[in-house]
């Protein structure tokens, strides 16, 4: 049949017109071989543009669509649709990016324009070796699985429990919560975390649609989209979970009398026993037994007065690491973050001076069921008069993070409230600019100054140990140009918010993409913040980038819709991309098999060929770049396609 | 109407084709009872002028092997060309380049210089090297000019079929004999020999595990080959995979992994860059440095993987025709 | 070589890091040379060495393939090594057969890397236009 091609060049407004000649694009795609139409039109992607495609299509009998416009990622689906729409294969499109790859990288308008020429040209050469490829459909699994039990994986999950859809929502701690669950009050409005939180925590052990999995981490996850396989390793915590009815008195009858090691959850400034809860409150409550510290581990001679004292025997040394598998159709994944090590910026003396405290360790002592019982105190017991809160710690300083971490503004002044507030210490922020830019915060921010807090716009140099426990912190002031002193009694470190620092492995199991510093990618910044770049995972929280609560909420609100847009749908199109190998052809040398990294390809010994199985296929091609007869071609990736596409941006 | 006429000739060649064509032992025959052969210089005793003479298109066919190194090659071969109603590039060099192709990767001047004047066993004082030109007793020679590179024969010529192979076995000449014999002619360009892969015959193809992984590439007279084992899967350089079936699998049998001597497969844009493709890909690393390390103890890449294909490659190819 | 010597350069970026930080380059509005022409493959492991010489012999003075970061941003376990195999065997036969092994050039840069991926195109496009056109036809003589 012959080749009918049609070229449709977006100005994109000004974003390629700006810079494209677009006329004389068109003009000129308008001689290639086989094309039988080019226009271009202010947005293609609107509807008028979309239906001047279809109407062409239909007038024009054309059989091949070349759209030059943004990228394939952007609209390589929205230009399918129309083909579909037009009445020919989705797949005899082809998307040529004259945005991102030329107008917007491009300086000069005359190389600009002959950059689009010859990419539409390799985009027609191209096309005309497009065949059409017929996706099957698969069901979707209406599980879900949430990676991270911090407010943004129990929002998910308690909204698709909601729904009806069975969630696995999995933590690699103990207990559920994250670090909301260490905070003592939320900004602006101030309502206690614990207030707004445990509820929820509640909610998600009492959903008959959740099953929870605490000290508990995803080791892989196999399959595609809507039909997962999820393995994850259960850590034994030596307290049974299914006899433990959470009385706690294991923890009262540990040998050891007082708690004695550092408390996680505590971040270093509370101490726990060897076996212990998070905290009073914390979902499941059923305690973990840390074998680095205790007796029974150590030296196997221990007299497990906790085993004694429990009324239902749930204790159990012998715990083994449980594996179990189970199926999803789609990912969310909600590992959220770390704070910033403020040990790596020496210049504030932490850990090594008294009464310098990071802004969660001060959660931790402002909150009524931290290891201070909310008592604000210097470690001689006294009651500090002078404050000093730093912000960006860590954070927008090319040293150490970039970026800005968003919430310290915020956390800042929410402890320079409190603390006047609880103990009426006389506050001073060192700030380099205030964000306060939410619902609510620009007042709280007002509020806080009013209040008689100290504002210095000012870069700290260093704190030193002065007399009397005291600490001087020397300061650039920048709105007076001069090096400063002063004297408190404690420093508050404001520290930013980074990823985990395993986010590498975390990224590779749950098979996302990130940042180089290690936040996951969504999709689109703007269009698709909480989809992820492959198919039926979804991204939620601070794992994405430093956010408060509300945004976290939100956004985890959005990931349980996506998820159930997914499932509710019901199906999902097979990868288009996959291989074919032609039978005839096949010689049955098993190169193919050798890289496939799916085995996905298989060997028919009594025909003496190679068979692929298509729903494996993942079509990554490298057993098209390998087969040495020919045999193995990817769909819209073929040999011919690709010589085509490169002879196309060489050619004059 | 007498029987169809047909001619044999040799450019760059090591005589190796020729011996394939009797090697087809007493089936000679019958091939010279179905036809006339009316050129034949390395068994008989034929002139160029016999060539000359000879109306346009007179012969049905012509077996032509050898590299093209010279202008005396290239007026040979345009007067086959004009003579013979199909041109059969006959072996790998006339073929693909072959042997004599190799020297497509140096310049010609280095190559003379190594020939003539710097070679171990040359004793040439007044540096003497071919001319086109020689006068002596007042007679004028004309002398072929070599080429800068050596070229395939249809980087010259117009080429109807191909006979691969270094030199061709018995079985694919007698093919190519009796498939023109029979008058179903193939299709312009058709290779003979098998269309699948040398895996496809190979007797050792079922010893090949599942997954092909290689840890170290070695040469042949580096290991104790077991004779019934894969030998890629050995780790021996074996172009099995991605050469052309039709030989029977010889060198195999003769304990002796494949250097590609058919060619590629149909569709296959160059032979060398397939070949590194798939060898590359086998190697069983994930270490960068351990990659380098192991993929730089392969001794002459381009010699190994372009043994018999240079001047044909996409590296050296003259003529563009591949594209649409 | 000619004053006026632009290189045609192809790069072939994998669609889930490389072609996605040439996308984000130009959403940040990154200028870069544009001798660089950009064709898509799904993972580098796609890339045969046939599309390298391919794309010289059709007259790119330099090619550069990039893919995600090795050992484990690959979104198909191991493409990026693949390639890197075929690269390492690849760069030597070009050498041997006298096109200079800098003309095909390797790089890993991720989907956030659009400063590296700016860095090393503009880099590239200088060095190419250093080394000159790459003149396939030079040893053709004599036919």
């Amino acid at each position: 049949m012959e080749t009918r091609i049609g070229v449709y060049i977006c100005h994109c407004g000004t974003n390629i017109a700006g810079k494209v000649n677009v006329d004389e694009v068109r003009e000129y795609a308008s001689h290639l071989k086989n094309v039988v139409v080019a226009r271009n039109y202010m947005f293609m992607c609107s509807e008028p543009g979309q239906e001047m495609i279809i109407k062409d299509i239909k007038e024009y009998g054309l059989n091949r669509i070349v759209v030059a416009a943004c990228t394939e990622t952007l609209h390589g689906h929205t230009f399918r649709e129309v083909a579909k729409k037009g009445g020919l294969n989705p797949y005899l499109v082809q998307m040529v990016s004259i945005r991102e790859f030329d107008s917007w990288v491009t300086e000069d308008k005359v190389e600009a324009t002959e950059k689009a020429k010859s990419l539409i040209r390799a985009g027609v050469y191209r096309v005309n070796y497009h065949t059409p490829v017929e996706t099957t459909t698969y069901p979707v699994d209406s599980n879900v699985l949430i990676v991270g039990a911090g407010i943004a994986g129990i929002t998910a999950a308690l909204v698709l429990a909601d729904a009806g859809k069975h969630v696995y929502l999995v933590e690699r701690q103990g207990f559920i919560g994250g670090n909301m669950a260490k905070f003592d009050k939320t900004f602006p409005t101030l309502d206690c975390a614990s207030c707004i939180l445990t509820p929820k925590m509640s909610a998600v052990k009492n959903n008959p649609n959740i099953t929870l999995f605490t000290y508990s981490e995803v080791e892989k996850i196999d399959g595609f989209v809507g039909n997962f396989d999820v393995t994850i390793r259960k850590k034994p915590r030596y307290v049974r979970e299914d006899l433990c009815i959470g009385c706690l008195s294991c923890i009262e009858n540990c040998v050891y009398k007082e708690p004695r090691f550092m408390s996680e959850f505590d971040e270093g400034i509370g101490k726990r026993k060897p076996v212990y809860v998070s905290f009073p409150q914390a979902i499941p409550l059923v305690p973990v037994i840390d074998p680095e510290t205790c007796i029974q581990f150590r030296t196997g001679k221990c007299v497990q007065t906790c085993l004694k004292g429990c009324p239902t025997k749930a204790i159990d040394f012998s715990m083994k690491e449980e594996i179990v598998k189970v199926k999803v159709g789609a990912v969310i994944a909600a590992t959220g973050f770390k704070v910033f090590d403020a040990t790596r910026d020496t210049k504030y003396g932490f850990g090594r001076y008294p009464n310098i405290y990071t802004t969660i360790q001060m959660e931790r002592m402002l909150n009524s069921a931290g290891p201070t019982g909310g008592e604000i105190r210097l470690q001689d017991g006294s009651i500090p008069k002078e404050v000093a809160i730093i912000n960006c710690v860590g954070s927008r300083n090319e040293n150490f993070n970039a970026y800005c971490s968003r919430v310290c503004c915020m956390i800042g002044l929410k402890h320079a409230h409190m603390l006047r507030d609880s103990i009426g210490a006389n506050v001073t922020i060192f700030y380099t600019d205030i964000r306060a830019n939410g619902k609510g915060y620009e007042e709280f921010y007002r509020k806080v100054m009013l209040e008689g807090v100290n504002f210095v716009r000012g870069e700290v140099a260093s704190i030193i140990p002065s007399e009397n426990n005291r600490l001087t912190i020397v300061f650039e002031d920048t709105l007076l140009s001069r090096v400063r002193k002063k004297d408190v009694d404690m420093v508050i470190l404001n520290v930013g918010l980074e990823p985990h620092d395993d986010w590498e492995d975390v990224r590779k199991v749950l098979n996302l993409t990130c940042t180089k510093e290690g936040w996951l990618m969504e999709k689109h910044p703007k269009l698709a913040p909480v989809t992820s770049l492959s198919d039926g995972r979804f991204i939620a929280g601070a794992a994405q980038f430093p956010k408060d609560i509300p945004d976290t909420v939100a956004q985890a609100e959005a990931a349980a819709a996506e998820a159930m847009s997914l499932i509710d749908r019901g199906f999902v199109e097979s990868e288009p991309n996959v291989i074919r190998i032609d039978e005839e052809r096949c010689s049955g040398c098993r190169m193919c098999i050798s890289v496939c990294p799916f085995s996905a390809i298989t060997y028919n010994e009594e025909k003496n060929i190679a068979e692929v199985n298509t729903g494996l296929c993942k079509g990554c091609g490298a057993c098209a770049a390998v087969c040495p007869s020919k045999a193995i071609s990817q769909n819209n990736f073929t040999d011919e396609e690709l010589y085509a596409e490169i002879m196309g941006v060489l050619r004059e | 109407m007498g029987k169809p006429k047909v001619g044999f000739y040799w450019f760059a060649s090591c005589g190796g084709c020729e011996e394939s064509q009797v090697d087809i032992a007493e089936k000679i025959v019958d091939v010279i009872n179905a036809v006339d052969i009316a050129i034949w210089p390395v068994a008989l005793d034929f002139k160029d002028s016999d060539l000359e003479r000879m109306e346009d298109g007179e012969m049905v066919a012509c077996f032509l092997n050898g590299a093209i190194t010279n202008s005396e090659h290239r007026r040979i071969a345009e007067l086959f060309r004009r003579k013979s109603k199909y041109v059969i590039a006959y072996g790998a060099c006339s073929y693909m380049g072959g042997i004599p192709g190799l020297e497509v990767s140096k310049d010609k001047k280095s190559l003379i210089e190594r020939v003539y004047i710097k070679g171990d066993i040359v004793v040439n004082p007044e540096k003497k090297v071919p001319v086109t030109e020689y006068t002596e007793d007042g007679i004028k020679i004309d002398i072929p000019e070599i080429y800068e590179r050596p070229y395939s024969l249809d980087e010259v010529i117009d080429v109807d079929f191909y006979v691969p192979g270094c030199p061709p076995t018995p079985n694919v000449f007698l093919d190519a004999v009796n498939t023109l014999l029979s008058g179903k002619i193939p299709e312009k360009g058709y290779v003979f020999g098998s269309r699948k892969s040398l895996c496809n015959e190979c007797p050792l193809n079922k010893t090949k595990p599942e997954k092909v992984l290689v840890k170290e590439f070695k040469r042949p007279h580096e290991v104790i080959l077991d004779p019934e084992k894969c030998y890629l899967a050995q780790g021996v350089i074996c172009l099995g995979p991605v050469t052309r079936g039709g030989c029977d699998a010889l060198c195999i049998k003769g304990g002796m992994p494949c250097t590609g001597c058919f060619g590629p497969l149909d569709g296959i844009k160059d032979y060398g860059a397939k070949a590194i493709s798939y060898i590359a890909s086998i190697l069983d690393s994930k270490d960068l440095d351990e990659i380098r390390r192991t993929l730089e103890k392969i001794p002459d890449p381009l010699g190994t993987f372009y043994r018999y294909s240079l001047p044909g490659s996409l590296m050296y190819r003259k003529r563009i025709g591949d594209e649409k | 070589m000619s004053e006026n010597f632009e290189p045609k350069i192809v790069a072939i970026f994998c669609y889930w890091c490389t072609s996605q930080a040439a996308e984000l380059a130009g959403t940040s509005r990154m200028t870069y040379p544009p001798n660089v022409r950009i064709v898509k493959t799904m993972c580098t492991g796609r890339v045969d060495p046939q599309f390298i010489l391919w794309a010289f012999r059709n007259g790119a003075d330099g090619v550069i393939v990039s893919g995600c970061h090795p050992p484990n941003d690959c979104h198909y376990e191991d493409g990026n090594f693949k390639w890197f195999r075929k690269y390492v065997l690849l760069s030597r036969t070009l050498e041997q057969a006298g096109i200079d092994p800098k003309r095909l050039r390797q790089e890993w840069i991720s989907a956030s890397e659009a400063d590296k991926l700016k860095k090393v195109l503009t880099e590239f496009t200088e060095e190419i236009r250093q080394l000159g056109p790459l003149n396939h036809t030079i040893r053709e003589g004599g036919v």
